[in-house]
């Protein structure tokens, strides 16, 4: 039983990291109908620039509480905003001119997209992982059966802070999405591009934004993963990038709520796997998963059924 | 060399300024017709400034956390390097490359604004140059040359390229035209005489490709019959992949699955049974087909994007199972000592039996390359030519016209299913044909050799070459495999980027950079031969009009 809720803490923390990417894929899945494959390329970049940021700024285990949070909310805003400018980038060089081609078209480019940041992390940044202490260490034990031979169960502040911001930006965006002027114009390019062009909505720049907000949210997810695991290299975004693909196709693609609740699901998914069944098959169960809802379920646990028209 | 990645970057960014939707399709006709201006990007010397100064600062801000930084392993954790001087290089780069390609090829200008760019360009070079102290200050002493030097290399490669781009898609004539009637006969009669010749050639020179190479570079032959094997062999899974996407228009991104199975096919059953490599490879064409059927089964239900990621999935899935099935497949150990193919029974082994031994000739190690030359030789011919009969069996014609419309094609009564699956089987057949035959020429095979990377670059070099395009793939094939390579032994570049100078961690770079701007620029591959082979009276090119009306998915 302590072993099933300390996996279950895991597995949500896995699954916020998990939805915070699939945010990105089904924006943009939503409003330009395209797969952007490089943006799990794009999660990776946000972990580098924490990377630096966080060596820069010299934070280490040793920095006082206070001083750490100032100093993580720093790397944060920093982080994102410069992965923003890569994701504003990438859809301003690969995508757009190619808006209204044949389908496959921006697919490949996406393709090589992905494959340029990856190298180009690679030929700058170096080949080798890049470990760094860890930085919040501790939490709160929730039960302690060590007497009995048992386990200790505890939600550390890290998985703490994971799930708490998640969980908070996930309100604001769909505040976002919800409230504003914003949000409005980027439901109404979702359903009709040419119609909101007509009615003064700027598609070009309602589209950037979404991307903008994509890679600010993988930015995020970037900065998580550096903190949880601790370690990087140049290869992190192709497995994360298609496990979150998985988990916005899960939740049903376009769908705010369900590329969360696809990560989450995915996140316990892969978790239990590992510590059930087992460790070296957990890509394959994800991937499993994928290729069955896609076959079974196309549109997912929250997404509308799709219409092909002619 | 990162800073031109960061310059390309760059440049890319006036096509895109202000365009409205079918922008596109004017930017190819100003591809095409140098002619026909159609403005869409900055004008004046002024404007065009401008943009240069926005494109440069984009790149210092994509660029901070990554040129000038770099974070290293140090004894007490990560440390920093700081590299201003390849910050620096980047941004010049990004401000003049942006400035000239604009000029000259993305919104060509007058001769006059023409002439102060490219004179601000050479004054700017020539005063950093020139004034020692200024080069000192922006790139640290005396590496303003050195950089310079790698800059320079790196400009005349990228204008080789270049120009074969360019002489390839003139030799094809306009590509993304719209064209009709007479014009559009004339058109598709010279890319098809264009392949033709270009074929016939090609075909005699790699032929006689081992002996050419035996008499003009006798110390460096291995070497280079090595690197022609190595290219047939994506030649040949570039055809495979071709079938699967350029004809039936299926993006598979797991096509390296196929080739797994093949080699490891040929591996098991040969350290299990004792297969030789000749009973073995219709066996291991054989698995990789039905595993064709079986994971193109479930998924060809699947629209093209979903397809294109479960296809990936089911590549790794393929990977993963090889990387941890330790007891039948090594795990990551991978498969050693896996017999070498024979010539009717005979060996190429020194000694008495040998093939030296029996035709009475010296050994020599490169009897066995030759062989090994004109067996991907004849197994690549095989691909082709079976591609190009099936092109004109029903099945391939409605794989093509599947390709262009899968609705009309259901309408019209044809099985889509069958026909997706047959086009998905026989391009893993051909996969896995290719992937026995790497297994015997490597002699050792482990799932480290079947990444996605694998299937991105052979997808690429199908990009490349052109949807579709059988000898846009060869072309591909030669400039990507086979430019890479050489530039890796050719001499003067460590000289000038150091001792440690390895090129081939750029070609990915290069790769997906390639990808992205054909594609861009022409969507439909460098030799879009997307006239269909069974035709109604008259041939009719699909233009790149059509195609942006969303027609030919």
């Amino acid at each position: 039983m302590e072993y099933f809720i300390q996996q279950l803490i895991n597995g949500l923390t896995l699954g916020s990291i998990y939805g915070l990417i699939a945010i990105g894929y089904t924006m943009v899945y939503g409003i330009i109908g395209m797969i952007n494959f490089a943006h799990g390329d794009i999660f990776t970049v946000g972990a580098y620039v924490a990377l630096a940021v966080i060596l820069l700024l010299g934070i280490t285990g040793a920095t006082g509480a206070t001083m750490l949070i100032l100093a993580l909310l720093l790397v944060l805003v920093i982080s994102m905003i410069f992965t923003a400018v890569w994701g504003w980038t990438v859809e301003r060089v690969a995508y757009r001119p190619l808006r209204g081609s044949f389908r496959l078209a921006p697919l490949i480019t996406a393709i090589g997209m992905s494959i340029v940041l990856q190298n180009f992390i690679q030929v700058t940044q170096g080949a080798r992982v890049k470990p760094i202490q860890p930085i919040i260490s501790g939490g709160i034990p929730l039960f302690d059966s060590r007497a009995d031979g048992g386990i200790i169960v505890q939600l550390s502040w890290m998985q703490l802070l994971i799930i708490v911001s998640t969980f908070v930006l996930m309100v604001g965006f769909t505040l976002l999405i919800t409230k504003t002027a914003l949000g409005r114009s980027q439901r109404a390019c979702e359903q009709d591009q040419k119609m909101a062009a007509l009615l003064g909505v700027d598609v070009d720049k309602t589209i950037s934004l979404t991307f903008v907000m994509g890679a600010a949210l993988a930015a995020v997810a970037g900065l998580m993963f550096l903190l949880l695991y601790g370690v990087l290299d140049f290869y992190i975004g192709f497995l994360a990038g298609i496990k979150a693909f998985t988990a916005a196709v899960l939740g049903g693609i376009g769908s705010l709520p369900g590329a969360m609740l696809g990560g989450i699901v995915l996140g316990l998914i892969e978790v239990f796997w590992s510590a059930y069944f087992s460790v070296e098959y957990k890509d394959v169960a994800a991937f499993s998963i994928l290729a069955i809802v896609l076959i079974f379920m196309p549109s997912g646990l929250l997404g509308k059924p799709e219409v092909e028209k002619v | 060399m990162a800073g031109e990645t960061e310059s390309g970057t760059g440049q890319e960014q006036p096509v895109a300024t202000t365009q409205p939707e079918g922008a596109q399709i004017k930017s190819e006709e100003r591809a095409d017709a140098p002619n026909l201006v159609v403005d869409t990007g900055p004008s004046g010397l002024s404007e065009r400034l401008k943009q240069a100064a926005v494109a440069t600062f984009v790149t210092a801000v994509l660029g901070f956390f990554f040129l000038p930084i770099r974070t290293s392993i140090a004894p007490g954790g990560l440390d920093i390097t700081w590299r201003w001087s390849l910050y620096a290089l980047a941004l010049i780069f990004a401000f003049f490359g942006k400035l000239l390609v604009d000029a000259y090829l993305l919104s060509p200008a007058g001769p006059r604004v023409r002439a102060m760019v490219s004179g601000l360009f050479i004054l700017g070079f020539a005063v950093l140059y020139a004034w020692h102290p200024l080069g000192d200050i922006l790139f640290g002493t005396g590496q303003f040359e050195e950089l310079l030097g790698s800059v320079l290399i790196g400009v005349v490669f990228g204008a080789i390229l270049l120009g074969l781009v360019l002489l390839i898609s003139r030799a094809t004539g306009k590509i993304g035209t719209p064209a009709t009637g007479v014009a559009a006969q004339k058109k598709a009669d010279r890319i098809t005489s264009f392949g033709t010749w270009s074929l016939r050639i090609l075909f005699v020179v790699a032929l006689l490709l081992p002996w050419i190479v035996m008499f003009l570079f006798p110390n460096r032959d291995r070497q280079l019959i090595d690197i022609s094997i190595l290219i047939l062999t994506y030649v040949m899974l570039g055809w495979g992949l071709n079938i699967v996407v350029g004809l039936a228009g299926l993006l598979d991104l797991g096509y390296v699955a196929f080739y797994a199975v093949g080699a490891y096919a040929y591996a098991l059953l040969a350290q299990y049974l004792g297969f030789g490599f000749w009973m073995a490879l219709p066996l291991a064409g054989l698995f990789a087909a039905l595993w064709g059927l079986v994971l193109g089964f479930p998924v060809l239900r699947l629209r093209g994007d979903y397809l294109a990621i479960v296809t990936l999935a089911f590549g790794e899935i393929i990977r993963v199972v090889l990387l941890n099935w330790s007891d039948f497949t090594g795990g990551p150990d991978g498969i050693g000592r896996i017999p070498k193919p024979t010539l009717f029974g005979i060996e190429f082994n020194r000694g008495e039996g040998g093939f030296a031994d029996i035709f009475g000739l010296d050994y020599d190690t490169i009897h066995r390359f030759i062989f090994f030359y004109y067996i991907i030789f004849v197994l690549a011919l095989i691909t082709h030519f079976a591609t190009m009969r099936l092109r004109r069996l029903p099945v391939g014609r409605a794989w093509e016209a599947l390709r262009e419309d899968e609705i009309a094609c259901r309408s019209l009564g044809i099985n889509t299913t069958l026909v997706k699956l047959s086009a998905f089987s026989i391009g893993a057949m051909f996969g896995g044909f290719a992937g026995s035959f790497f297994a015997t020429r490597q002699g050792f095979i482990s799932p480290e050799s079947f990444t996605f990377i694998e299937s991105a670059i052979i997808l690429a070099i199908v990009v490349l070459g052109g949807l579709g395009s059988q000898i846009g793939v060869v072309f591909a094939s030669i400039v990507m495999i086979g430019g890479i390579e050489l530039l890796r032994n050719i001499g003067f570049m460590s000289v000038v980027f150091g001792e440690n100078f390895d090129p081939t961690q750029f070609r990915m770079l290069i790769f997906g950079l390639a990808m992205v701007l054909i594609m861009v620029w022409k969507p439909r591959g460098l030799i879009s031969a997307r006239q269909p082979s069974a035709v109604y009276k008259e041939r009719k090119s699909i233009g790149a009009d059509v195609v942006a009306q969303g027609e030919g998915h």
